[in-house]
This record gives C-alpha cells, sequence and structure tokens, in this order.
C-alpha cells in the first residue's frame, strides 16, 4: 500500500483520475511535488489545472488513483480531519471566493479566527499583509465594491495570512497588469524562499518563462512531458 | 475567542430582522399560550387543595334528639379514622349563622315561625385525610348512623372539579406538544432559510479550514437567543392580562378565598429554559441536515 513514506515530497499523486459524469478532467495523472519547491501548472483553458489543486485540498473526490498531502493518504482521511488538512494550504481560487458580505479585513481574518488567534495577533497580522499586497486602503471595503485585481490581491493576501506549508495559486495573476502581476509573484517567492512550498495554475507561459521554474505542463486532462 | 461566536450569532440575528423577528414572535405566541394554560392549571390546582382543605362534613338529625343520643353520636364519630373535631351546631346557632350571612335579606327570615333548620355536627377532618376519596369514605361512615338523617360536603361539586382538573391536564400535554413541536419546526425552519442565505460564506469557510463546530456554534447560539427573547417576551405578554384579572377577582371576593398567584421564580426559568431547549433544538435538526452531506 502507499504511504507517505518518502518525507521529501510533500504532494504526491498517482494515477490520479477524475471524471465529471462523461468528461474526463484528469487522467493518470502521477506527481511529486516536493517541500519548498515552487512549481507551475501549465496548461490552455480546459486542461484540467483547477480540478488537479481542488483534489489536493478534497474541494472534490478523486475517481481512481490516490494522493499523499504532507504524509496524509486523501483517500482514508476521516471527514473531521478535513479542516485540518485545508489548513496545510493557502488557495488563491481562480474565482476568489471572498465572501461578499464581509469587509476585506474580516475575510482576511476569518482564516486566523479558524486558527484561535487573539484579536490583537489577527489586527496586526491582517494590517501587514494587506500593506504588502497594496490593500491596507481598503480595510474596510466589501470586495464587490473592488475592481478585479484588487480583489485577486485580497485573495492572495488572505492566502498567505495563515502562514501555511502550501500555497495553491490557480490564476493569481489573471487579472492583473504585468507589473502587478510581477509584485504578486515576488510576494509568493519570498514565502517560497521562506520554506513554502507554492503550486502555481496558470496560462500566462511569459511568467513562467521569466521565471525559470519548474512546470508541469498539462494538456486535456493529462500531464505532458 | 468565544466573544467572536456572540459576535457572530448577534450579527446573524441582525442580518435578517424580520425573518428572525417572526421567529421570536412565534416563540413568545407558544409561550404564551402555552404558560397561559399552564397559569390557569397551576391555580385551578391550588383552588382545589384550598377547597379540599376547607371542607367539613356536616351530619344533620332528621328531628331532634335526646342529649343522650347527641353524645352518642358524637362519641362514635370521633372515633372514626381521619376525624379531627366534631361540634354540636343548634338549629338556632344554624339560623343564626344564615342571617349574618345574608345580612341585608335577612329580613327574609324574619317571618318565619318556626326554624326549619335542623341540628347537626360540624366534622373537621385531619390534614393527612384531605383527600377527595377518604372524605367520600368518612361521610358513607357517618350516613350510617340511623339517626343522622344526612350528610353533606360538597362531593359533586368536588368531584366534577376534579374530572375537569383532569381533563384540563391532559388537553394541556396535548396543547404543549403541540406547540412544541410547531416552535421546533419554526426555528428550524429559520435557522434553515439562514443557512441557505449564507451557503457560499459557509463553503468558503470549510475551505480555509473551518471546523463544523466553528461554524455551527453561532448558529445555535442564535437559537438560544431566540428562545430566551421569545420566552421572555411571552411571559411579559402573559403578565400583564394576568394582572388585570387578579385583580379583579381580589377585588370582586375575598383573596383568602381565591389566592391567585403567578409562576414562581423557579418555574418562570423553568419556561425560559424550556424556550431556549426549543430554539438549541430547532437549530440542531436543521444543522444536522444542512452540513452533515
Ligand atoms: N464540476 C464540474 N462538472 C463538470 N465538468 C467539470 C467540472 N469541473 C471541471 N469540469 C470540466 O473539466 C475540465 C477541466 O476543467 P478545469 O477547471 O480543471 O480547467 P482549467 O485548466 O482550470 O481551465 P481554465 O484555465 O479555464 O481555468 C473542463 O472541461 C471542465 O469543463
Ligand atoms: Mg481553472
Amino acid at each position: 500500500m502507499i504511504d507517505g513514506g518518502d518525507n521529501s515530497s510533500i504532494i504526491r499523486m498517482f494515477h490520479v483520475h477524475k471524471h465529471y459524469g462523461s468528461k474526463k478532467a484528469l487522467i493518470n495523472a502521477t506527481l511529486d511535488i516536493h517541500r519548498n519547491e515552487f512549481v507551475f501548472i501549465c496548461g490552455p483553458s480546459g486542461a484540467g489545472k483547477t480540478t488537479l489543486l481542488k483534489l489536493l485540498y478534497l474541494g472534490d473526490k478523486v475517481s481512481a488513483g490516490q494522493i499523499i498531502v504532507d504524509g496524509i493518504n486523501l483517500s482514508r482521511i476521516p471527514r473531521k480531519r478535513i479542516p485540518f488538512l485545508r489548513r496545510k494550504f493557502g488557495i488563491i481560487f481562480q474565482d476568489y471566493k471572498l465572501i461578499s458580505t464581509k469587509t476585506v479585513f474580516e475575510n482576511i481574518a476569518l482564516v486566523l479566527e479558524v486558527t484561535r488567534n487573539t484579536r490583537r495577533f489577527i489586527e496586526k497580522k491582517v494590517k501587514s499583509v494587506l500593506r504588502t499586497v497594496g490593500m491596507e486602503g481598503r480595510i474596510n471595503a466589501y470586495p464587490p465594491s473592488l475592481s478585479g485585481g484588487e480583489q485577486q490581491r485580497v485573495a492572495v493576501a488572505r492566502a498567505v495570512v495563515g502562514d501555511p506549508k502550501v500555497i495553491l495559486a490557480d490564476e493569481p495573476t489573471g487579472n492583473l497588469d504585468a507589473e502587478s502581476s510581477h509584485i504578486i509573484f515576488d510576494f509568493l517567492n519570498q514565502f517560497y524562499n521562506r520554506g513554502a512550498t507554492v503550486v502555481i495554475a496558470t496560462h500566462d507561459l511569459n511568467l513562467v518563462r521569466k521565471t525559470k521554474k519548474s512546470v508541469i505542463h498539462l494538456n486535456q486532462g493529462q500531464i505532458v512531458a | 475567542m468565544t466573544s467572536l461566536f456572540y459576535k457572530r450569532a448577534i450579527e446573524g440575528i441582525l442580518e435578517n430582522k424580520f425573518l428572525q423577528g417572526v421567529t421570536i414572535l412565534t416563540f413568545a405566541l407558544s409561550i404564551l399560550i402555552v404558560c397561559a394554560y399552564l397559569l390557569f392549571f397551576i391555580n385551578a390546582n391550588d383552588f382545589m387543595n384550598s377547597w379540599e382543605k376547607g371542607i367539613r362534613i356536616m351530619a344533620y338529625f332528621g328531628s331532634d334528639q335526646h342529649q343522650e343520643e347527641l353524645e352518642n353520636v358524637k362519641r362514635k364519630i370521633q372515633k372514626m379514622p381521619g376525624v379531627q373535631s366534631v361540634r354540636f351546631i343548634s338549629k338556632e346557632e344554624a339560623l343564626n349563622r344564615m342571617k349574618e350571612k345574608l345580612k341585608t335579606q335577612a329580613s327574609l327570615l324574619m317571618d318565619l315561625k318556626e326554624n326549619p333548620l335542623p341540628d347537626a355536627f360540624e366534622v373537621k377532618i385531619i390534614a393527612a385525610s384531605q383527600r377527595i376519596g377518604k372524605i367520600e369514605n368518612l361521610a358513607t361512615q357517618i350516613k350510617a348512623i340511623p339517626s343522622v338523617d344526612e350528610v353533606e360536603y360538597g362531593r359533586r361539586w368536588l368531584n366534577r372539579f376534579s374530572n375537569v382538573l383532569a381533563l384540563f391536564r391532559l388537553t394541556g400535554y396535548a396543547l404543549g406538544g403541540l406547540f412544541f413541536m410547531a416552535t421546533v419546526f419554526i426555528v428550524a425552519n429559520t435557522i434553515r432559510l439562514a443557512l441557505y442565505s449564507k451557503r457560499e460564506e459557509i463553503e468558503i469557510m470549510r475551505l480555509i479550514g473551518a471546523t463544523d463546530r466553528f461554524i455551527k456554534i453561532p448558529f445555535y447560539i442564535e437559537g438560544l437567543i431566540q428562545g430566551a427573547l421569545g420566552g421572555l417576551i411571552g411571559l411579559s405578554l402573559l403578565f400583564i392580562p394576568f394582572k388585570w384579572i387578579a385583580t379583579n377577582i381580589e377585588h370582586s371576593f375575598s383573596s383568602a378565598l381565591f389566592p391567585i398567584r403567578f409562576f414562581p421564580l423557579e418555574v418562570f426559568l423553568g419556561i425560559i429554559i424550556c424556550s431556549m431547549f426549543v430554539g438549541w433544538l430547532g437549530c440542531y435538526l436543521s444543522l444536522k441536515q444542512f452540513l452533515e452531506v
């Protein structure tokens, strides 16, 4: 049986399949992401990038195959432990998934409230993260009143505020101009430098080429080369 | 950290004031109806008890008896179990008593040529025997004495009253059960609607690692607050007409005859706790359905 024996890997996929009805979103994906690796998942629209990330945080279940995250076999994790699996990740969702009835501050603070931090710590941490993504001026704004790029930056702030082991970023620069993209990329790179694992799904090949990080290519649900 | 849960619960209540208002009002009305019933029942029961306590058996003689026979009968009655004291009431005394009671209409009795009332014994009963069954038993024994013509102790009245009370008790249970279920259902529904309107938020909270507990607690607090508020409002609404009725009754009757009371503190708190339990239960049911998918 497969287990998390290899301690240098934080994410391992073995022959993972995912289909939605007859649609095959992911076919026989096997990959290995090391601790403190910075990796891009690249591919055209519909290639299965979002699907792959989703399976990692159990946003969906595999149709077949096995996934191991930080030594935990996801097919054997009890329901009660799922929240703790998810706390290993800081996730930037492609559609941001910000709570529209909560302010920017509250959205980000929620991550730290879930893990029972003190009010004072939360306040300090959230403000400092918002400063680094350049959103400190909109701290009390509600997400629907923000532009796409601003929402994206809030989503980035929320993903990193809890100092996660792994950052999963789904098109984190999709709505940003070249300059902002680089700011976000540099920002994520700082977390990589401090020991986090960073996984970015994107079709922005320019960014990928410039940064010279390892790349996993996806096409029509399959990993190529 | 717990203050965070309260904050979220109160935000939840304020977010949808109308729905919350309707739920709390439903709570209040259910509490009002069930408690009005309970209050009536408690007081009727009190009344019944005090009535039983005040009860005396009157043993009337058909014709005038010799002193000897009177002594004889008195001794016999005194020996019966449950008897506290026996007092002779002559027909003259009885007539005077009656005149006193009638006061202004006493002139009606003036025209009587001869006293129509019989001599009687008034039998008081010891506290332990003041139960309707025992009283009945004793009355039958006294009536069996040959010279005693008639006994009287308001049996019919007592019997009927205790039967009515039993019926009230039954309907009270049914009514309580019905409102209990209706309120649980309505609370469950409010929470379900709240959950539904917050489903996106809840989904996001789960994605960032919130446990079910973290998500559920504010809803439970919300349910408990609804229950407590509803209970308090319901009891306050009940107190107003109660006060009115009580004052009116005390004006028209002597308060010793009709001692009317509101719920004692323990019962009052018990009702609020029950109401909060209903809120909790409604919450539990809808959360179970909604979150454990
Ligand atoms: N919940 C779903 N139900 C049905 N089909 C789905 C579902 N999620 C994804 N798919 C399908 O699976 C395929 C892969 O989707 P996915 O979202 O992973 O692509 P992607 O690589 O993220 O694309 P993009 O770059 O446009 O975000 C698509 O064809 C999509 O239609
Ligand atoms: Mg996608």
